[in-house]
């Protein structure tokens, strides 16, 4: 059964309009579970669509293929933690710009091959289409024009380095890879691959197309997206992931534009200014530019001595940091990757509820960067079941600290650490931090002394209005809750 | 079919949509929009599944076989998470205060 080639235009039309009308829908919390519904809606449509299209072959394959990935996928996805959703994105746009890369990959295989049987029986058969050739059962493609040859070799590179940067962050962030791989002229080595990859995509590019210089070309292209990605520690994937998914957007336009595919297009190059824009963001809120995510690693950049932090830590008993809270006007609690790590956000939620219905005003304030990339924090806090219109953003919440009778602190470390702006020497200073120093009392759920994610101390720890609570995060959000739930009688 | 100009028209409005959907954002949805973008590029199943329908030699199926497989893995992974995370996004408005009121 094949449909006429206009109803699968139409289907096309309709599904980047999905696509474009769900994004928007994702943009505001309120809709946004209908956004990815209507999205998903118009992938069904555009896949069915093409699986329709009149000069298709090897439709058995085609189906055995997305009934596997499909299964896989939806399977891993499901049981996925909400801690571990960073990673498994890295891991499916990984596979979207392996896809894209097998594209560019099948596009110019099959023009090389098409060349090799004209090369090799050059004037057997003079008048013969070449889809009649006897030779490796290659059949004859159109040409591609220059502009499709460049940009489906362009959309092959970008779509390579996609697929094994996104990899490999994905390993970094399941902890599989804790180490950074630096090693001495490693920015040279880089440099070398990526030029060797564009030469060669260049040669592709303007006809000098064999099977060898096309796997050559994919091997540099794979082993670049490796290279650059390896040195990169685990605090900047983030922004990584997000670029890596700007990237496959990319691939997946210019690949669509070889296969004349709008619905490609349109939505491949929606999705690569999105995420450039969404990459920029992440950078600026981690005072970081993506050169220096990229081509600089954390840490390595320091120069000079950290300034020595006087004082002591002091600690807090369960008891007096919950009557503390439960007379206090106005709390603030500031949670971190830490809480979501202890699965203490539901303790955390529960703790809330009591104190909110005590008459304490109760907020929970959100750096940018919380969790593992911006807006994680959030996604945590709605599992716990947290309303969305108690959650404040950094610069909101950041006025509000000097009239805040107490906050709470569990599970952050380096985003409310005050070194950020006062130690030119810091590696996170320029940083933009949550000031909770400015609260009359601030109380730090800590497991123990050590260090946060990029090792830096925190001053905050030392500061007079301070009080340390020792603990795992979920036990001690159990104790502030028995606590207060004898407060109450 | 599409020629250069009108291919760049497309690019570059479709680019400026992308740019302007996101530009408006509350950071509280950021990861799931970029959740939902990764799911949005997963129509390369739609162009893997065109590379598979047109592979003739040996080679030409396994580089498909794999698109399409990859494709569909970004498709539908991009999708059950994306979904997952936007399913637990609600409000204390429109059920005033049923918590705090007690």
């Amino acid at each position: 059964m094949a449909w006429p080639q206009t109803l699968i235009d139409a289907c096309y039309f309709i599904a980047a309009l999905l696509f474009i009308l769900g994004l928007k829908r994702m943009s505001s919390p309120r809709t946004a579970r209908g956004g990815i519904v209507w999205a998903g809606f118009g992938m069904l449509l555009a896949v069915v669509a093409t699986l329709l299209l009149p000069d298709m072959q090897n439709r058995g394959l085609i189906v055995a293929a997305v009934l596997i990935g499909v299964s896989a996928a939806w399977w891993s996805g499901r049981r996925v933690a909400m801690t571990a959703m960073p990673q498994m994105v890295a891991l499916y746009n990984g596979m979207g710009g392996g896809a894209a890369a097998a594209i560019g990959a099948s596009e110019l295989v099959s023009h090389a091959q098409d060349l090799a049987v004209r090369v090799v029986a050059p004037n057997t058969f003079p008048l013969m289409p070449e889809s009649w050739s006897p030779l490796h059962g290659a059949t004859a493609v159109a040409p591609l024009s220059p502009v499709a040859l460049a940009l489906g070799v362009l959309g092959a590179l970008i779509g390579s380095v996609s697929f094994s940067g996104s990899l490999i962050a994905f390993a970094k962030l399941q902890g599989w890879l804790d180490r950074r791989f630096v090693f001495p002229g490693q920015q040279i080595v880089n440099l070398l691959v990526l030029a060797g990859a564009v030469v060669i995509g260049v040669m592709l590019a303007t006809g000098h197309l064999t099977i060898a210089l096309v796997c050559a070309f994919f091997v540099l292209a794979l082993l670049f997206g490796l290279l650059m990605t390896l040195p990169i520690g685990g605090a900047d994937m983030p922004v990584v992931i997000s670029l890596y998914n700007a990237f496959t957007g990319l691939a997946v336009a210019f690949e669509g534009y070889v296969l004349q595919n709008e619905a490609m297009i349109i939505a491949g190059m929606v999705v690569g200014a999105a995420g450039t824009l969404l990459t920029q963001l992440m950078a600026k809120a981690m005072n970081r530019s993506i050169g220096n995510v990229l081509f600089g690693s954390f840490g390595a950049v320091v120069g000079g001595e950290a300034q020595a932090i006087s004082g002591s830590q002091k600690p807090i008993e369960a008891a007096d940091a919950a009557v503390m809270m439960a007379y206090a006007e106005r709390v603030v609690i500031v949670p971190g990757y830490g809480m979501a790590v202890a699965q203490a956000q539901h303790k955390v939620w529960e703790f809330a509820q009591l104190l909110i219905s005590r008459g304490v005003k109760v907020k929970f304030a959100i750096h940018p960067v919380a969790g593992r990339m911006p807006g994680h924090m959030n996604v945590l806090l709605a599992e716990a079941g947290v309303p969305y219109d108690l959650i404040v953003d950094m610069e909101d919440i950041n006025p509000e600290f000097p009239v805040t009778d107490v906050a709470l602190v569990i599970g952050a470390n380096d985003v409310v650490n005050p070194v950020a702006k006062t130690d030119p020497a810091s590696p996170i200073y320029g940083m933009p931090i949550l000031d909770v120093a400015d609260a009359k009392q601030v109380i730090v759920v800590k497991r123990g002394k050590g260090t946060g994610f990029a090792g830096i101390e925190n001053a905050l720890f030392y500061a007079d209005n301070a009080r340390m609570l020792y603990g795992d995060g979920q036990a001690a959000a159990g104790q502030l809750v028995a606590e207060l739930k004898t407060l109450d009688g | 079919m599409l020629d250069g100009f009108l291919a760049l028209y497309i690019f570059m409005l479709a680019a400026f949509t992308g740019y302007e959907i996101i530009a408006r954002v509350p950071v509280i949805l950021h990861t799931p929009l970029m959740s939902g973008s990764n799911f949005i590029h997963g129509i390369v199943l739609v162009g893997a599944m065109i590379a598979l329908g047109h592979a003739h030699t040996s080679f030409e199926l396994a580089i498909g076989f794999i698109g399409v497989l990859l494709g569909a893995g970004n498709a539908a992974g991009g999708y059950v998470v994306t979904e997952r995370m936007l399913e637990m996004f609600k409000t204390s408005k429109p059920a005033p205060d049923s918590k705090e009121a007690k």
